[in-house]
C-alpha cells in the first residue's frame, strides 16, 4: 500500500447523490466534500433531512443501487469507492470501511446468535477458521466490556439490552480491523445513563486503535462530546466545518448560529428560545440559491441568486455564506442570534 | 394565575402491572410487568409538571392510566375533587373533555384520510358541539397555533411536516377547552430548531387558554426549560419529586444524580471522562427487590436490597425522595466506583 502518515484516510470530493423514482426526485447531497484524517473523530451535525445519513452510506456504497445517482469521488486510503466492482466493495464492507447503525436490535439477524454473527463476519474476512474465529468474537465481547463475554456470546440478539446489544454491535464492527468507523447516529435509541456508556466506550477504543471515526447525530450534545472536528449540515451540503470548539464557541455561519441557539441548555429557563423560523427545504431541485436564505436572518440579495461558494477562514475553518464579511467579524456565541435578528 | 388551594389533579396508589406470558390454556399469566407501581402525587392548577426518566420507567403507562387509555389494577384519580368512575365523581367521558393528550408520533395520531380542519373538529362534533361552531373553532385554533388557515384547512396530514402535524394535534387537543394537557414526549420527534418553536407556542397557549400541563419527556433539558416541579420515575416508580430547580441544582436521589451527570456537558472543554453509573435499566418484569434502584446504585447497603425506601421530604419540604440515605436510614458509607 502506498500509505504516507499525512494522507487522509477517507478523502470525498464533490459528492452528489439523487434519488431517482417514478413519482419524484430527492437532492439528498449537493456538492460534499471533506476529508477525513488517521485517528481523527469528525461529528456530522445536521437535522433530518439534511443528507448526513445519505453521506454517510454512500462511503459504503449501500445506497439502492437503481434508483441512486451518484457522482464525485470518494477514496479511502487511496482506493476509488465510486467504480469500485462488487467483489471489492463486499471486502471493502466490514473490512476496511465498518458502520454502526442507529438501531442495534433491527442490524443484527434475530435468528442468529451474536457469537455466531461476529464469527462468521471474521472468516469471511479473515479466512480463518471456525473456533479461531469465536475465539476472536471472545476477545471482541471483552474489548467492549460486556460482562461474562463467554456466556453472551451464545445469546440471541433479543436476549440483550438495548446498551449491551450496541456494545455487541461495535465489537462486530471492530471484527475486522477497520481503517474507519461510520457510526450513525449511536446513542439515539438508548437511554441517557447508556449513552454515555456507549461513547466513552468509543472514545476509548477510537484511541486505542487509532481509528477514524465519522459520528453522524442530530444532537448537538453528542457531537460536543465526541468529535475533534465538526461539520453542520443543511440542505444537502455542509455549511460550515471546523475544529470542533471552535465553530461551538464561535459559529461562522447563520444556520449553525440559529441550531445552537435554539437548543436548550441549563442557561434557557425563563427565556424565549430563540427558534429558527420557517422549515426546512424541499430538495426536490437542485439548489440554485443558498438553502439557508428563506430562513436566515441576515439574507440579502445576492442570497437567493446563487448558491454560495466554500469561504475558507483559516485555522481550518469554512463557511458557506456569501455574506460572511457583512456580518462574521463580529464574535458570536451561544444565544446571540436572537438579539441580532431582532 | 390561579390561587386555588384545590389541585387540579390527585392520584393515589395508582398501579398497572401487565401480565405477559401463556397465550394457551390455562390462560394463567406466567409474569407481570410491573408498568407503574402504586404512585401518588398531586398536579397544581396552573402548573406544568415535568415527569422524567428512561424508556421502561411507566412515565407513559402514568399518562395513559390518567386519561384512561388504560384501565388501571388499582389506586384513583381525583380531578377538580370529583373522582374519575365514581358514581358521585365524574364518568370518564366526562373527564376527557377535561383532559387532553398529544402524543410522540404526530402523523400515527392523525386520521390520514381526513383533512386537518376535520381531525380537529372532530372532538367537539362528537361531543355535542354544532358542525358549523366546530368548523369556526377549529378554523380560529389553526390560527393561534400558527397555521395559516388559508393555506392549510383541507390539508391532509402527509401534505404536513412534523412540526405542522404536532401544532395540529395540539389545536386538536385545545378544540375540546381542556384544562388539563398531557403532553408524552410531544416534541421528542422534532428536529431542534423546530422544537424550540413548538416549546414557545407550548408556553403561550398555557398563558392564553389557563392550561396545566404534564409534560413527559426524557430530555432533561427541554424538561428543566418548560417545568415548575418535576418528577423522576425509575421502574414504574417515583425515586424524586419537588421544584425543578431544586431537584435540578440539589438532586438528593442516586438515580437523579446519575442521570443529570449522564447528560452530554455541551462544552468542549469540560467532556465526560467517566460514566455515572454502568449497565442499563434493570427489565420491569422482574424488578429488583428493596430499592429498585440497587442493583446500579454507588451507595447500595444491605437494607437497600430487602426494604423498598419510602417518599420522604429531603432538602425541603417540598422536595421528596425515596432512598434510605435521604430518610436517614443508612448513613453513607463510601462512594464505590
Amino acid at each position: 500500500m502506498t500509505e504516507t502518515a499525512n494522507a487522509p484516510v477517507l478523502s470525498v470530493r464533490d459528492l452528489e447523490v439523487t434519488f431517482v423514482t417514478r413519482e419524484r426526485t430527492v437532492h439528498a447531497v449537493n456538492g460534499v466534500s471533506f476529508d477525513l484524517n488517521r485517528g481523527e473523530v469528525l461529528s456530522i451535525l445536521g437535522e433530518s433531512g439534511s443528507g448526513k445519513s445519505v453521506t454517510l452510506r454512500a462511503i459504503q456504497r449501500l445506497l439502492p443501487v437503481r434508483r441512486t445517482r451518484l457522482s464525485g469521488s470518494i477514496h479511502v486510503d487511496g482506493e476509488d469507492v465510486v467504480g469500485m466492482p462488487p467483489h471489492r466493495l463486499r471486502s471493502l464492507r466490514g473490512g476496511e470501511v465498518a458502520m454502526i447503525f442507529q438501531e442495534p436490535a433491527t442490524a443484527f439477524d434475530p435468528v442468529y446468535t451474536v457469537g455466531q454473527q461476529i464469527s462468521e463476519a471474521v472468516m469471511k474476512h479473515k479466512g480463518v477458521s471456525l473456533s479461531s474465529a469465536r475465539q476472536r468474537a471472545l476477545d471482541l465481547l471483552d474489548l467492549v466490556r460486556i460482562p461474562s463475554a463467554a456466556r453472551r456470546l451464545d445469546n440471541y440478539p433479543h436476549e440483550m439490552s438495548g446498551g449491551m446489544r450496541q456494545r455487541a454491535m461495535i465489537a462486530l464492527a471492530l471484527s475486522c480491523d477497520p481503517k474507519i468507523l461510520l457510526a450513525d447516529e449511536p446513542t439515539t435509541a438508548l437511554d441517557a445513563t447508556v449513552q454515555i456508556q456507549v461513547l466513552l466506550l468509543m472514545q476509548q477504543l477510537q484511541r486505542e486503535l487509532g481509528l477514524g471515526v465519522i459520528i453522524v447525530t442530530h444532537d448537538v450534545g453528542v457531537a460536543i462530546e465526541i468529535g475533534d472536528r465538526i461539520a453542520v449540515m443543511y440542505g444537502g451540503q455542509i455549511v460550515e466545518s471546523g475544529p470542533l470548539a471552535d465553530v461551538v464557541r464561535d459559529p461562522k455561519h447563520p444556520y449553525t448560529q440559529g441550531l445552537l441557539s435554539s437548543t436548550i441548555h441549563a442557561a434557557s429557563r425563563g427565556r424565549r428560545l430563540t427558534a429558527i423560523p420557517g422549515t426546512p427545504p424541499n430538495l426536490s431541485s437542485p439548489p440554485v440559491s443558498c438553502t439557508f436564505a428563506p430562513r436566515c436572518p441576515y439574507a440579502a440579495e445576492v442570497c437567493h441568486s446563487a448558491v454560495p461558494d466554500e469561504v475558507l477562514l483559516g485555522a481550518g475553518r469554512m463557511s458557506r455564506c456569501a455574506r460572511i464579511d457583512a456580518w462574521g467579524n463580529k464574535a458570536m456565541g451561544i444565544g446571540s442570534l436572537g438579539e441580532e435578528a431582532a | 394565575m390561579h390561587a386555588s388551594s384545590q389541585p387540579m389533579l390527585t392520584v393515589s396508589g395508582l398501579r398497572k402491572h401487565f401480565p405477559i406470558g401463556s397465550s394457551f390454556p390455562p390462560w394463567r399469566p406466567s409474569a407481570y410487568v410491573r408498568a407503574v407501581d402504586d404512585i401518588n402525587f398531586t398536579v397544581k392548577t396552573g402548573e406544568t409538571l415535568g415527569v422524567v426518566g428512561e424508556s421502561g420507567c411507566g412515565k407513559s403507562t402514568m399518562a395513559r392510566l390518567l386519561i384512561r387509555l388504560i384501565e388501571p389494577d388499582d389506586g384513583e384519580i381525583i380531578l377538580d375533587g370529583l373522582k374519575i368512575g365514581a358514581s358521585d365523581g365524574i364518568s370518564v367521558r366526562e373527564m376527557r373533555s377535561k383532559v387532553q393528550m398529544v402524543f410522540q408520533d404526530s402523523y400515527a395520531s392523525l386520521n390520514p384520510r381526513m383533512p386537518i380542519e376535520e381531525s380537529i373538529a372532530f372532538g367537539p362534533v362528537s361531543d355535542g358541539v354544532p358542525r358549523r361552531e366546530a368548523m369556526e373553532r377549529s378554523i380560529d385554533l389553526m390560527a393561534r397555533v400558527g397555521l395559516d388557515p388559508t393555506l392549510f384547512l383541507h390539508r391532509y396530514p402527509h401534505e404536513l411536516s412534523g412540526g405542522q402535524r404536532q401544532r395540529v394535534n395540539i389545536a386538536r387537543a385545545l378544540a375540546m377547552q381542556p384544562r388539563l394537557l398531557i403532553l408524552d414526549e410531544a416534541v421528542s420527534a422534532l428536529d431542534k430548531s423546530v422544537e424550540a418553536q413548538v416549546l414557545n407556542l407550548l408556553t403561550d397557549l398555557k398563558s392564553e387558554f389557563d392550561l396545566t400541563y404534564i409534560f413527559i419527556s426524557h430530555d432533561l433539558n427541554v424538561v428543566r426549560y418548560i417545568a415548575d416541579r418535576v418528577m423522576v420515575m425509575y421502574l414504574g416508580e417515583i425515586a424524586e419529586f419537588g421544584p425543578v430547580q431544586e431537584v435540578y441544582d440539589n438532586p438528593q436521589h442516586p438515580y437523579t444524580r446519575a442521570l443529570l451527570s449522564a447528560q452530554p456537558s455541551m462544552d468542549p472543554d469540560r467532556r465526560r471522562t467517566e460514566a455515572p453509573i454502568s449497565g442499563d435499566p434493570p427489565n420491569p418484569i422482574n424488578p429488583p427487590s428493596g430499592c429498585r434502584f440497587h442493583t446500579r446504585c454507588p451507595f447500595v447497603q444491605p437494607l437497600c436490597k430487602e426494604h423498598a425506601p419510602l417518599l420522604v421530604t429531603g432538602g425541603s419540604a417540598e422536595h421528596l425522595a425515596a432512598c434510605h440515605l435521604v430518610s436517614g436510614a443508612i448513613q453513607p458509607r463510601r462512594a464505590a466506583a
